[in-house]
């Protein structure tokens, strides 16, 4: 019994590895921009989408993914451009209804370019228990989930490494705090936000390329985006080890709930079960385990 | 040159105070009533009623709903779908459970119902603003459509999931034909956007726009802004409650858990995105141009197909939705953010001046 | 100038007391044991370099801010931690260093919500509108129209503030304040960014609130012309610490005052 809830809770671990990759591409533009961008999800589901269709007309492995990470830079920069920066001195909640109306456009784009049909993404691992672990514990760990979690980790300590050790990464935490100190003192703000779309858009790439091999690539994927609040809730939306352990936490409890919980209540847990976790934990402590607390003046 | 004001001088605060303040208007306004409530019911197709105007109506109810929470009292909420829910499962069970009802009773008890829902998933908002807001509003859509399906009480423990509403009749007369839904449907609507709207200019709608502006100045000069924000999630979840109720009595003619999903939270959302935030009249027009517009589309396409002879798959369509949508979306956001409501009154000052430039 | 022919209410007795009130906020100390008085029917200025703490002392008194100690009596009701609430009902009113309109709304509108605490009707009656929640709606109108006329804005009525030129947002605060009818008017920086014109309006307005409703003024500012020529009294706050308090002519000849404004180190 013990050992099949820790084999439900390293699942539930692995799977929330997915869900912090979401995250960290929220995390990634809200940090620099303050923009909250609902569309992330639908840009995993294009980069999935489009990479599928690539191989799918006889395009290499290697050529496909080169040519991915251009087009998602490029689509970063678009939305950059034609949406965010007409946008700019709106309120806060206008920019996110337009990142939601922005992610219907993509979702239909991407759509009519590559049909609906649900599509297989093979990555070359498989989704089978690793030998040597279930020789030694008896246990069901997934090699292909492990191997994401692998994925993810060098992401994440790439991505923190980025912000805190190069210069790009100190103007980008600038011009989050606030953009016209941060023009005051000479950075380029475009540019900065050119590199910060581009940075998401290579995580929505890999995001996309993992989660699609896990589940298939479908329309489905763009949810994704939603059970990324929760993670964010719990981590911060600024704070990228938040994003990880946020997803972690979410995973693990959405597995644990359903698996241990679900059975009393005719099951179906998982659809709203992060959601109000993340409801009581804002009531407790609004701004999140990694967030900063937030400071009313008048 | 129509749209003049002069000699109408308003002499008394209660004059100035009206709805309608200009002449103009209010015969305008009268004579929309009068068309909505004669002429349209005299000439109107059965197509007519069913696809379009109890739809657009029923819609606009919920989108008034929403924009009492989201657009005057800033509360951002992406549930409404869920509180209609509410609604329509209340009124089936209060017609069910409680031999003799009145429907309209029955409808009355669903709003409630869904106040009472409203104010629970309502109360996070003390402590939580904006995004995470949002949040809690999401946790309230996807836990109420699943205790909805799963919860068997709620169904009449029907095993497929899926209940026909009870039929409409008040004082004896059938709302069966659609001619006579949507005059019921019209009736409650225009009811209560008057109510919305009177609600809106008073002492209630200033304590919701001052909470949305700044709620800690608010807070200063008296405003409770804890009451004040329940107050819009009760108001806001009764008129959703009530939509909902005559969402699946008038128009789907089931109750079932499913027509309430996230994707017509959306939906209602863009309605007031594109309607314009904060006004009454923006509930009507987002309303119109989220009902109309699948239908211009389609019969564009089919024209196109046949002016032209491409042939084009329902799948396209429906993806064209999409991108038609989300491209508005972010137009209206760009170009007018106050939505077409807005539009409408930029309109009507250059009316104002007509046929001068200035 | 004070010794003008109108007809004024005498200065009374202490309508509010603050003792030994200290306010800290993380590692900043923003007030340090400051105690004073504050008599009815005065004009009392609060003055002091930047950063010495006057925003948040008039915040303490009107319960945004909590101190972590001492107490403010306002008419015998004691308190340390008032909430924003009970302190507008219990009559004290202010306006804001930046203003704080609800920019969404017409100036009508903005001055009309300082009417809020005195509106009762429910929610059935005002979906209504007709009846009771209409009497009530042009009861309070005619009241608000009133403080229009006072203050001169009566074009601008129906003007969203966010379209306003910056001086005429600041009447439209002080609008709002005065629909609380307060017996306690906290004005925070009230002529902060106007040409002489409007600053000489704003005296006026404030004086007459004043002299005409017997309105206790507490207010910061900075201009030391406006500070001598109207107030009855002024406290001097450098570095969250009081340093002076007493008629205007003292406080000038104050030397602790004078080495405050010029900077020399302690």
């Amino acid at each position: 019994m013990i050992q099949f809830a820790f084999e439900v809770l390293i699942g539930g671990l692995l799977s929330g590895v997915m869900y912090s990759l979401v995250a960290l591409g929220f995390v990634l533009i809200y940090k620099a921009s303050g923009v909250f961008n609902f569309a992330q999800g639908s840009l995993v589901f294009f980069a999935a989408l489009t990479f599928v269709g690539l191989l799918e007309h006889h395009v290499p492995f290697g050529l496909a993914l080169v040519i991915m990470v251009g087009v998602m830079v490029v689509v970063g920069l678009a939305i950059e451009r034609l949406v965010l920066r007409p946008l700019v001195n709106q309120p806060p909640i206008s920019l996110f209804m337009a990142t939601i109306g922005l992610s219907f456009l993509i979702e239909g784009i991407a759509q009519i370019l590559w049909g609906a049909n649900v599509r297989g993404l093979d990555l070359g691992l498989q989704d089978e228990p690793i030998q040597a672990i279930s020789d030694a514990t008896g246990m069901n760990v997934s090699k292909f989930d492990l191997s994401a979690a692998g994925i993810a980790a060098v992401l994440v300590i790439a991505l923190a490494l980025f912000f805190n050790r190069t210069r790009v990464g100190r103007a980008l935490r600038a011009v989050a705090d606030d953009h016209q100190a941060a023009l005051a003192v000479g950075i380029p703000l475009q540019y900065i936000w050119a590199i910060v779309w581009s940075v998401a858009g290579f995580v929505a790439l890999v995001t996309g390329l993992l989660w699609g091999a896990r589940n298939g690539v479908q329309f489905a994927l763009t949810f994704v985006a939603l059970k990324a609040l929760p993670v964010l809730i719990l981590g911060g939306f600024e704070s990228v080890p938040g994003a990880i352990v946020g997803g972690l936490i979410i995973g693990a409890s959405e597995k644990l709930a359903e698996v241990f919980l679900g059975p009393y209540v005719g099951g179906g847990i998982e659809g709203w079960f992060p959601y109000v976790l993340a409801l009581l934990f804002l009531l407790v402590r609004p701004e999140g385990l990694f967030g900063e607390k937030i400071i009313r003046r008048i | 040159m129509l749209y003049r004001e002069v000699g109408q001088y308003r002499t008394t605060y209660q004059a100035d105070a009206a709805i309608f303040p200009i002449r103009q208007d209010r015969i305008a306004m009268v004579a929309l009533l009068v068309v909505a409530f004669v002429a349209i019911p005299a000439l109107g197709s059965a197509y007519l009623f069913s696809a379009i105007l109890i739809p657009f109506l029923i819609l606009s109810l919920a989108a008034i709903g929403l924009n009492i929470l989201t657009g005057y009292a800033g509360q951002l909420s992406l549930g409404a779908a869920a509180f209609m829910a509410v609604g329509a499962f209340a009124s089936y069970n209060f017609v069910l459970r409680v031999p003799g009802i009145p429907v309209l009773g029955a409808f009355i008890g669903g709003g409630i119902a869904a106040a009472l829902v409203g104010i629970v998933f309502g109360l996070p908002s003390l402590r939580i603003r904006g995004f995470y807001l949002a949040v809690a509003t999401l946790a309230a859509q996807f836990f109420i459509v699943w205790a909805l399906t799963k919860i068997g009480w709620f169904t009449n423990y029907n095993s497929s999931g899926v209940i026909t509403a009870q039929p409409v009749v008040i004082l004896g007369w059938h709302f069966a034909a659609p001619r006579e839904k949507y005059l019921l449907v019209l009736a409650i609507v225009t009811v209560m956007a008057l109510a919305a709207k009177n609600m809106a200019r008073g002492n209630l709608g200033r304590q919701w726009m001052a909470v949305r502006d700044m709620d800690l100045a608010a807070e200063v000069i008296g405003i409770r802004p804890m009451r004040a924000k329940l107050y819009a999630f009760a108001v806001s979840s009764f008129y959703c409650g009530i939509a909902g109720a005559l969402f699946a009595y008038t128009y789907l003619g089931t109750v079932e858990p499913e027509a309430y999903n996230l994707d017509l939270s959306f939906r209602i959302l863009f309605m007031i995105i594109i309607g314009g935030v904060g006004t009454i009249l923006g509930g009507f027009l987002g309303s119109a141009f989220i009902v109309i517009l699948p239908i211009v589309l389609s019969v564009s396409i089919e024209w196109l197909d046949r002016s032209l002879h491409l042939s084009v798959p329902t799948s396209v369509a429906s993806n064209l939705e999409l991108i038609v949508f989300g491209a508005l979306i972010v137009f209206f956001l760009i170009v007018e953010p106050h939505g077409l409501a807005r539009i409408w009154q930029i309109v009507k000052e250059k009316l104002r001046l007509w046929p001068f430039p200035h | 100038m004070r010794d003008q022919p109108h007809a004024r209410h005498a200065i009374g007795d202490v309508i509010l007391r603050a003792e030994g009130i200290s306010l800290r906020f993380g590692g900043v100390q923003a007030l340090t044991d400051i105690s004073f008085e504050v008599r009815e029917h005065e004009v009392l200025a609060i003055i002091g370099p930047n950063g010495a703490g006057k925003s948040s002392m008039l915040n303490v008194i009107n319960g945004v801010y909590h101190p972590q100690q001492g107490t403010i009596t306002f008419r015998d009701r004691s308190a340390r931690r008032m909430s924003t609430h009970d302190a507008a009902l219990a009559g004290i009113a202010r306006t804001f260093q930046n203003i704080a309109l609800f920019k969404g709304m017409t100036v009508l509108d903005n001055i009309m919500t300082g009417r809020t605490l005195r509106m009762r009707r429910g929610v059935l009656a005002q979906a209504l509108y007709l009846g009771p929640a209409r009497r009530e709606e042009l009861e309070h109108r005619a009241v608000v129209e009133r403080i229009i006329d006072f203050l001169e804005i009566q074009a601008y009525r129906k003007t969203p503030v966010g379209r306003l030129p910056y001086g005429l947002q600041k009447r439209v605060d002080l609008g709002r304040a005065l629909a609380l009818e307060p017996s306690l008017l906290l004005l925070d920086e009230p002529m902060a960014g106007m040409n002489l014109e409007e600053k000489a309006d704003m005296c006026r307005f404030v004086l007459d609130v004043n002299e005409q409703f017997g309105t206790t003024i507490v207010l910061i500012e900075h201009d030391m012309g406006v500070v001598m020529d109207i107030s009855d009294r002024v406290i001097v706050l450098d570095y969250g610490r009081k340093i002076g308090d007493g008629p205007p002519d003292a406080i000038r000849a104050n030397q602790a005052v004078i080495d405050a404004y010029l900077g020399v180190v302690h």
